[in-house]
């Protein structure tokens, strides 16, 4: 018996190498690169150099600036629609789920080009508003990762608590403030942290839209473009601590993660 | 009453704005319009264009090639590891799970450039040689194949298995007949995003790929800043191709869905 235990182990061996040697190697060679020069020598110039350099940090700004804000717009949008479809009767209601869900399986490259050409057409040209543009974009391309993971929450609720919370005098209102929204957090931060962290650094939504401003994933973009593999490393793993830090934050109240229940 | 009609304002507004922009290039793309707003006749010189220009038709049929490739080692990868992480003591288990977590939480920035550091700068592989492109798109892929077929194993009924044992089956044996029929919707549902994760990459493709190959993602992305206007308008009837697609799909997957609930509650 033992021995048939054994081998169904051995199964894992493959896909544990695999991580070890594309995954966590990557990200030693990164923190190598991003603590060495040109020349191989042990160098804290490309930390102090972000730190400093007031063009960098000024991305630095600008990149939370626009992940807060489409964070923000897309919870307004997705809150209202989440709550509605998750407490309705409606028969339909998968239905209308799956077509919040559906944009997610078309090219998202194709999808901002959609949102480009009405964009152009209805503000003449792109060029005026580019932050509104962007953060538009963004929330056009990140939606539905909000809505899923909000919409299971509060589908899971209790409707227990909600009666109790009427049977002891509380209004609506009340009863959704005190009872419905403290209980969907886990959703709101798994649904938080599934837009935040791609609005950091989908230069590409920015790039598309003609928004010529950089964020943390463009600095990214191009190091790479100038093949300064030590000043890219360091981007990367600055962006890499913001995800620990926030992983670290959410970690325990966050719902599974939601990118992999695309598929419902 | 009043409630009612402004739930379903609200619902109608958010899927406007999700579907407007693709409606509209999608009724465009079938005239020989350049701009949208302009109003021009009937024609569907976009789809000709799409399915005849070569440059456009490697590029789709490369984009797929590849995320049925990258899908394919990807659900055998994961798919194995979820098994072995199973039955696995419980530091070997956590190990792979912290690990195979990664890449799921990491941004796609970050994982395309490490991947293209550690393969590219530090062994030198030449990225021509799709090994670059195909490791980076497995390892964006896998962990969440690994993750659909995770809940599946738990959910799985053990005795069956030690049943196949005591009747003589070989682990093998066992392994094949009893349990990958078992785990097997977590494993399609894994291939089935898996596929999707792949078409849809730009940051890790532009990252590992070799410099004359394009996706869907980056072939866009170039051809916007380019605006040549007859590829332009081509990628309008590509959105419109794909957007029917994934209309077929979803549809067809739920009422095989629907079907596959009825029967598992005549059960």
């Amino acid at each position: 018996m033992y021995r048939h235990l054994f081998s169904r182990k051995n199964l894992g061996i493959p896909y544990a190498l695999f991580l070890a040697l594309f995954v966590m190697a990557p990200l030693f060679v990164l923190f190598y690169y991003a603590f060495t020069n040109g020349e191989g020598e042990f160098t804290v110039l490309n930390l102090t150099g972000f730190f400093t350099d007031p063009n960098t940090l000024g991305t630095l700004c600008y990149s939370f600036g626009i992940a807060s804000v489409t964070t923000v717009v897309c919870l307004l949008m997705a809150y209202p629609v989440a709550y509605i479809l998750a407490t309705s009767k409606l028969r339909a209601k998968s239905v209308i789920l799956m077509l919040f869900v559906m944009p997610m399986w078309i090219n998202f490259s194709l999808r901002i080009t959609a949102l480009k050409e009405i964009l152009t057409w209805i503000e003449g040209s792109l060029a005026y508003h580019p932050f509104l543009n962007t953060v538009l974009g963004m929330s056009y391309d990140f939606l539905p990762f909000m809505i899923l993971p909000i919409y299971t929450t509060i589908s899971k609720l209790d409707g227990a608590l909600l009666e109790a919370a009427r049977d002891l005098g509380a209004g609506n209102i009340q009863a959704f403030l005190k009872v419905t929204l403290p209980l969907s957090m886990p959703g709101i931060i798994s649904g938080v942290s599934m837009v935040f962290l791609p609005a950091m650094t989908n230069y590409v939504v920015l790039d598309m839209l003609y928004n010529s401003t950089y964020i943390m994933g463009s600095l990214i973009g191009s190091y790479f473009a100038a093949y300064n593999w030590h000043g890219g490393s360091m981007i990367a793993l600055i962006l890499l601590g913001i995800v620990c830090l926030f992983t670290l934050f959410t970690r325990g109240i966050e719902e599974e993660n939601t990118r992999g229940g695309m598929l419902l | 009453m009043i409630k009612k009609v402004w739930k379903s304002l609200v619902i109608v507004f958010i899927l406007l704005f999700l579907y407007l922009p693709i409606l509209v290039l999608m009724a465009y793309s079938f005239t020989d319009a350049t701009n949208i707003g302009a109003i021009r006749g009937f024609s569907l010189h976009n789809y000709v264009t799409l399915f005849t220009t070569p440059e456009l038709v490697h590029m789709i049929l490369g984009t797929v090639v590849l995320a049925l490739a990258s899908a394919l080692f990807a659900t055998i990868l994961g798919t194995l590891g979820a098994i072995g992480t199973f039955y696995s003591k419980k530091t070997m288990a956590s190990a792979v799970t912290t690990m195979n977590q990664v890449p799921v939480v990491n941004a796609d920035v970050v994982t395309g450039f490490s991947i293209c550091i550690l393969l590219v700068v530090v062994f030198g592989v030449s990225k021509d040689t799709f090994i670059p492109l195909i490791v980076g798109h497995v390892t964006l892929c896998a962990p969440f194949v690994f993750l659909s077929v995770i809940p599946k194993l738990k959910q799985m009924d053990s005795s069956i298995y030690e049943a196949a044992l005591d009747l003589g089956a070989t682990p093998f044996t066992a392994l094949i007949r009893i349990v990958i029929p078992q785990i097997f919707p977590g494993i399609v549902s894994g291939f089935a995003l898996a596929v999707t994760l792949s078409l849809d990459d730009y940051f890790v493709a532009t990252y590992t790929k070799p410099a004359t190959f394009d996706t869907i993602s980056t072939y866009v992305v170039n051809a916007t800043k380019g605006a040549q206007t007859t590829i332009k308008t081509a990628l309008w009837a590509l959105s419109t191709v794909i957007f029917l697609l994934v209309v077929l799909l979803t549809v067809v997957m739920n009422l095989r869905a629907g079907k596959g609930s009825q029967e598992r509650s005549g059960v």
